[in-house]
């Protein structure tokens, strides 16, 4: 397991790039950009990347993290890529509900399922 | 009716009466649970991190529990990130002014910044259309989401919200339940 910054965690597993949040809270924006720079890193380095996002830590989020997930969902999708949502708290798993993402994001219970779930 | 000693006042000593005791209880607890607190801030984003410590320490001082503490925080946040980018257009010489009572029952907030304002209803609804793949524009959805009663002052460089702690129980959802 390779450690970026200590904002992500990657894990390169058979079928799939997992990454998790290792913070509890994600909202200035110096640290989203920061974060930002770091998935896109990952996400740069693998063609038609197969990635799932960990939010198994993340006790908080703001609107920007919402609008950084948009950015890098775009961003996976034009080059054929994969992206799926996983271990979301019930609290932030509202936000999504709320904000209507939960149509426009795969979100599994847990990693496994989410590998699972890849074509 | 010599219940207890009474109050010293420049100097005198008298017996409290009940009109006495009473006033002096409801000030005590006026003066314990409700703290109104008046801060201005520069329009940098950490600089929310402080005015959210000692509002949300203060929620959980007076019972607030764990939905309402992640409520005023996402609130705050989104309110204080619209001030300080859409408002005073990330101006360092510009600030925001918060205000802030938290009572037994309830928070309000006030927000101001020192930009020209905007128009509420003219902010698209990023749930529809193009708004749900656009980065940006949820704030205000996640903060009319999670607060009570959100007002804007007429020039929109104001905001205005509440959360109680209690909510109270709509007659809709009474009937609801009886069928």
């Amino acid at each position: 397991m390779a450690e970026i910054k200590p904002r992500i965690s990657v894990e390169y597993a058979e079928k799939a790039t997992i990454i998790s949040f290792t913070d509890e809270k994600i909202l200035e924006e110096s640290d989203i950009k920061a974060l930002q720079d770091s998935i896109m890193s990952v996400v740069e380095q693998t063609e038609r990347i197969k990635l799932i996002l960990d939010f198994g830590n993340v006790q908080f989020l703001s609107s920007a993290v919402l609008g950084l997930l948009i950015r890098l969902s775009k961003r996976i999708y034009e080059h054929d890529g994969q992206l799926k949502l996983c271990n979301i708290t019930p609290k932030i798993f509202e936000i999504f509900k709320i904000t209507r993402l939960t149509k426009t994001f795969d979100i599994y219970k847990d990693v496994e399922s989410a590998v699972e779930d890849l074509s | 009716m010599n219940r207890r000693a009474g109050l010293f006042k420049s100097g005198q000593c008298r017996v409290l009466t009940a009109e006495d005791d009473w006033c002096w209880f409801v000030s005590l607890m006026v003066s314990k649970a409700t703290i109104n607190r008046s801060i201005v801030v520069k329009s940098k984003p950490s600089a929310i991190e402080k005015v959210c410590e000692q509002i949300l320490s203060k929620l959980k001082a007076n019972g607030f529990d764990k939905d309402d503490i992640f409520a005023v925080h996402l609130a705050l946040e989104e309110a204080f990130l619209n001030a300080i980018k859409h408002g005073n257009k990330m101006d360092p010489t510009k600030e925001v002014k918060i205000d802030y009572s938290v009572g037994l029952d309830k928070i309000e907030i006030s927000m101001t910044d020192e930009g020209e304002g905007f128009e509420p209803e003219a902010v698209a609804d990023p749930r529809y259309g193009e708004g749900l793949y656009k980065p940006g524009g949820r704030g205000l959805l996640l903060i009319n989401s999670y607060m009570d009663v959100v007002k804007f002052t007429e020039r929109g460089n104001g905001l205005y919200m509440v959360r109680y702690k209690e909510k109270p129980r709509l007659a809709k959802r009474d009937d609801q339940t009886q069928v």
